[in-house]
């Protein structure tokens, strides 16, 4: 279908407003006008908007300052700027800041005409890359959901069938089961795929952090806040928001975006106008939230409006079948990636492999066979290519010194934390000074 | 009894009136009424431009306009501008009871071309059935063979055809057809 293009005209003159309006909405235009600044910036929030055409010169806010604002809320937003005379330098500091061209009134016909067009086809132009690249990610995204076990076909199979649908989902899963992946295999499958999925980590933000990110927020709503600016769920407009490590949020949050959820309005920080959004909500986690509800830690009106179809995903240890699969995926990518040949896995590698907890489930495979690829030589995967910490487990023999097994211990947690010193102290409950001193003392290398 | 109302602002005798009358009747099935009103335009004149307003000639063709007519086209040889363009060809009020349409860039010597009156009349029935396809709330075409394309230049003009396409002429029959949907004059 060919929706109507959408036209913002601001101009302090009414006569140029008019005229401009009237003639656009001939051509086939949605159009509306503004006449200064603030009205602008209120009718362009409250819309959606391809092209702004935009006088340079008004009183208050100049159209500079107006076109700063309008593409700091929406980068990809087409701003025309008018001039009433050639101020070339005026023009030019407002290409330099991002406006898509500009026209001295009063305008040739053709010239205006034109260059609507232009700048309409380089909007539908980079709305297509920005689909196209949505496209190959997506079915690069599902490629990664690798698995042939029972359990991951009926995690595929569900994921299928409420794809269509505009329910709620709740995946849950351990850390690294590649929940993320899961929830872009059904926004991808949905109807609401040619709009964006926006992931928002809830875990890696602290509250006020959280609330600004999702909200958005209006011109001085907090020091620092310069600008209005979009936020994620206005960002998820017409498609899908994906709340990570959702059980991590405060019990504030969870009731602001309870009511989001259920009005389909929500206002930026700083704002008390309401804004209509329409998304649909996937949230994901790794914690036991009934646990959580039972200790007055989550909410349970929340619980329930998350919790309306789940999926969950098997560690990896649940689905052993699919451990070969998954490492000669990687294999693959990883050997894409460095340019190297795909290398076999010996059968003591596989073995290997197969017999690990995994703790840090796909996730960790992963970091393992990259890791391999790249210590591994003669064109083979062999047990001694694999992380310190899966050998370990099956050296530990009954004989060992204690020494012995302390020294393979302290290697495989620094190797599980990247050598990170202080995190290794936390995790073996030691002091840094310590982990320091058995480094030296057992030699250990990264 | 519907009709449309042509206000010639045209002194010289330079169209073939009653031909334009019968194309538009013709198109628009209604019958055709043409007067001479005598009439200073000048209070659309605007000095810095050298050019008359086309919005103040549609104001005045609503004080003066026959109440009983259905639509009213006014026609000049003026120069017509809108204050954001340069020019225009003629403007309507879009789904409302009045248009102009000027002949001044219409005449090929207006570009230096040798003139042509079949031209010339040619491109003033288009432009005056394309303002009119505008009163009845009809917005520009993407058919570029379609009246109602829209025209930012004279050869433009003569790209185009002289009749609505299959879409545009359904807009005009079911318009003709629902009288009730009309403005009132
Ligand atoms: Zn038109
Ligand atoms: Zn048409």
């Amino acid at each position: 279908m060919n929706r109507k293009y959408r036209i913002l005209v601001v101009d302090d003159e009414f006569s140029v407003r008019d005229s401009l309006a009237k003639w656009l909405i001939e051509e086939g235009y949605d159009v509306e006008t503004a006449e200064d600044a603030e009205a602008a910036l209120k009718t362009f929030d409250a819309g959606m908007w391809d092209i702004v055409l935009l006088d340079i010169k008004m009183p208050g806010m100049d159209g500079l300052e107006l076109q700063k604002r309008l593409h700091e809320v929406d980068p990809d937003l087409i701003v025309i700027m008018i001039t009433a005379y050639a101020s070339v330098n005026t023009a030019v500091q407002a290409l330099k800041n991002g406006a898509f061209d500009y026209v001295a009134k009063p305008f040739d016909p053709d010239e205006l005409c034109h260059l609507i067009k232009k700048a309409l086809r380089q909007k539908s132009l980079t709305e297509e890359n920005v689909r196209l690249r949505e496209r190959v990610e997506r079915l690069a995204g599902r490629a990664e959901i690798i698995g042939d076990s029972p359990n991951m076909k009926k995690v595929l199979e569900l994921a299928d069938t409420v794809a269509d649908t505009d329910a709620t989902v709740l995946i849950r899963g351990e850390s690294g089961t590649g929940k993320e992946l899961v929830a872009r295999a059904i926004h991808a499958r949905s109807n609401r795929r040619y709009f964006s999925l926006v992931p928002i980590n809830c875990g890696a933000l602290p509250e006020n952090l959280l609330e600004t990110e999702l909200f958005g927020h209006e011109r001085g709503a907090f020091t620092g806040a310069q600008y209005h600016r979009k936020g994620k769920l206005e960002m998820a407009d017409g498609g899908t928001l994906f709340l990570d490590e959702i059980g991590t949020i405060s019990m504030k949050t969870q009731l602001d975006l309870l009511r989001v959820i259920e009005t389909k309005e929500f206002c930026r920080l700083g704002s008390d106008k309401p804004k209509k959004v329409d998304f649909r909500v996937v949230c994901a986690t790794n914690r036991n939230l009934e646990q959580a509800v039972a200790e007055g830690d989550f909410r349970e009106d929340f619980y329930y409006r998350i919790n309306v179809f789940a999926i969950h995903l098997p560690p990896l240890r649940e689905r052993e079948g699919d451990i070969p699969l998954l490492a000669r995926h990687f294999v693959t990518k990883y050997a894409n990636a460095m340019g190297k040949e795909a290398l076999a896995s010996s059968p003591e590698a596989l073995d290997l492999l197969s017999s690990h907890r995994w703790p840090g489930n796909v996730r960790e495979l992963q970091n393992a066979i990259e890791r391999a690829m790249v210590v591994a030589q003669e064109g083979v995967i062999r047990p001694t290519d694999l992380p310190f910490q899966l050998t370990s487990q099956r050296l530990d023999q009954p004989g060992d010194t204690l020494a012995a097994v302390e020294c393979r211990h302290i290697q495989a947690i620094l190797d599980r934390t990247g050598w990170n010193i202080s995190r290794s102290a936390e995790v073996l409950g030691l002091d840094r000074a310590t982990i320091y001193n058995k480094i030296k003392k057992y030699n250990l290398r990264n | 009894m519907r009709y449309l109302e042509i206000v010639s602002f045209v002194k010289d005798p330079e169209y073939d009136w009653p031909g334009l009358c019968q194309r538009l009747g013709q198109t628009f099935r209604m019958t055709v009424q043409l007067t001479w009103p005598t009439l200073d335009l000048e209070f659309a004149y605007n000095p810095a431009r050298g050019q008359y307003l086309s919005t103040a000639m549609l104001s005045k063709l609503l004080e003066i306009r026959n109440p009983a007519a259905t639509k009213s086209l006014g026609i000049t040889d003026l120069d017509l501008f809108i204050p954001i363009l340069t020019y225009v060809f003629g403007e309507a009020q879009l789904g409302g009871t009045v248009a102009v349409v000027s002949g001044h860039r219409l005449r090929p010597s207006f570009y230096g071309l040798p003139d042509d009156r079949d031209l010339r009349q040619e491109r003033l029935i288009k432009e005056a059935v394309h303002e009119l396809g505008h009163t009845f709330g009809l917005l520009h075409c993407p058919n570029q063979l379609c009246v109602l394309a829209s025209s930012t230049y004279a050869e433009n003009i003569d790209n185009k055809g002289t009749e609505f396409c299959a879409h545009c002429q359904g807009l005009i029959n079911d318009a003709l057809a629902n009288p009730q949907t009309w403005p009132r004059p």
